[in-house]
């Protein structure tokens, strides 16, 4: 599956308002469609002009979101995230 | 609150009540006119504490929110709504007392 | 008493919860507040608020279902839903607002469940309000780390060789699952086909009906 785009999603966890679930911090999955432009919701929260954000669908495995803990390390989970939280990155090495 | 531990999913469903769509029904006019975003919304849907998620219905945690919006957004100041409120209260001790139609 | 619902029910075919007759709740006070200032400053008027309540209550998933048995009988629009479900949706008349939808299909291989782990997002233009569990912290929870045990709640057991797909409506996108058609339901029209579509089966957590529930079409003529 070398034609995939991996992606990290970043680790930080700002206060405020964002879009990007907590469990997803710092996993890697593949971009499954991208979306958008959407405006930044991270502005409009707040009342403000939005910027437009790109917005793309990432696929994760129960594996990698879980670990060990995994119900079916197979299966996975779809969200859409914000690109500025997303940076590109190797594939996950195969255990 | 994705991936923690809970309960089994609760299985009760209630039909929505007249003031419950009342404040949906509010949340979507207000929005659509462009006094405050879904967004704004979620963000102080988000902000509350999580006591708030037990001790509030679905739809009083929409109320706060969309008066936390509308007073951000200056449609209406906190003071216009106390007054508001504490003559709503003096109308009577039920929904259908205060509510005037 | 100002009753303007009496007459009315819901759309699972009950009465309302008799609000009007409960305590005044701080809530509600708000509430009335929120609507009368509203009004006075010309954000809205009562009619417009009436005629919203009236929107929303005419969406349900019967809407989703007439839409999920077009797929199962008409390829082209099969088509035209998975490559934009808002388009494809509108196209059938139905006032989806500014809903912006994803169909994700169910195969032999693959089942798709929708979750907001961040809110309550839901396909609500379309299906309708979404039912209480989908806004319960339980489910919010746990069906993006256990799919498998709270599909299993619903009386979904799935098996092994099927991948559980969990779709996370965290942003801009809502989803509408598209069941499987059943077998036997060769030759069913499509209204005959739309009954089998339930609420749960278009959010993941259901299963369409058994064909053998749904009544034979009476003879024509």
């Amino acid at each position: 599956m070398s034609d995939r785009c991996y992606m990290r999603v970043a680790t930080h966890m700002p206060p405020g308002h964002v879009r990007t679930p907590a469990y997803l911090r710092g996993k890697v999955g593949w971009v499954e469609r991208k979306l958008g432009p959407f405006p930044n919701p991270e502005q409009l929260a707040y009342g403000l002009t939005a910027e437009t954000a790109r917005l793309m669908r990432v696929r994760f495995t129960m594996a990698e979101v879980w670990g060990p803990q995994a119900e079916c390390p197979d299966d996975t989970i779809d969200a859409e995230i914000y690109a500025h939280w997303l940076e590109p990155t190797d594939p996950p090495h195969a255990t | 609150m994705g991936g923690d531990a809970a309960g089994p999913i609760p299985t009760e469903q209630h039909d929505f009540s007249l003031w419950e769509k009342r404040v949906d029904a509010l949340m979507v006019i207000a929005s659509s006119r462009g006094h405050f975003t879904v967004d704004g919304l979620r963000r102080v849907l988000e902000d509350m504490s999580p006591e708030s998620f037990e001790t509030m219905t679905y739809y009083e945690r929409w109320i706060a929110s969309v008066n936390q919006n509308l007073i951000e957004s200056g449609v209406y100041t906190t003071a216009e709504l106390a007054e508001r409120m504490s003559e709503i209260a003096a109308r009577g001790t039920t929904y259908g007392e205060a509510s005037r139609e | 008493m100002p009753h303007d619902h009496h007459d009315h029910l819901s759309p699972s075919g009950h009465p309302y919860r008799p609000d009007d007759d409960h305590p005044l709740t701080y809530w509600q006070q708000m509430e009335i507040a929120i609507r009368e200032i509203l009004i006075e400053k010309g954000v809205t008027t009562a009619a417009e608020i009436n005629a919203q309540i009236d929107t929303m209550d005419a969406r349900s998933p019967a809407n989703g279902a007439t839409v999920i048995a077009r797929a199962w009988t008409d390829p082209a629009f099969h088509a035209a839903l998975l490559d934009d479900a808002s388009a494809a949706s509108a196209s059938m008349g139905f006032d989806i607002g500014p809903l912006k939808l994803i169909a994700v299909e169910n195969t032999q291989d693959v089942h798709n469940v929708i979750v907001c782990t961040l809110c309550s997002c839901y396909p609500r233009n379309l299906l309708g309000l979404p039912p209480d569990w989908y806004k319960s912290r339980a489910y919010r929870s746990r069906t993006v780390k256990e799919p498998r045990k709270v599909l299993a709640e619903f009386g979904v057991t799935l098996p092994d060789h099927v991948t559980v797909r969990v779709h996370d409506s965290t942003a801009d996108m809502r989803y509408i699952v598209v069941p499987a058609r059943p077998d036997g339901t060769d030759n069913w029209s499509a209204d005959r086909l739309a009954k089998l579509v339930t609420r749960d089966s278009m959010i993941g957590t259901g299963l369409p009906k058994d064909p053998g529930t749904i009544a034979q079409p009476l003879p024509s003529g």
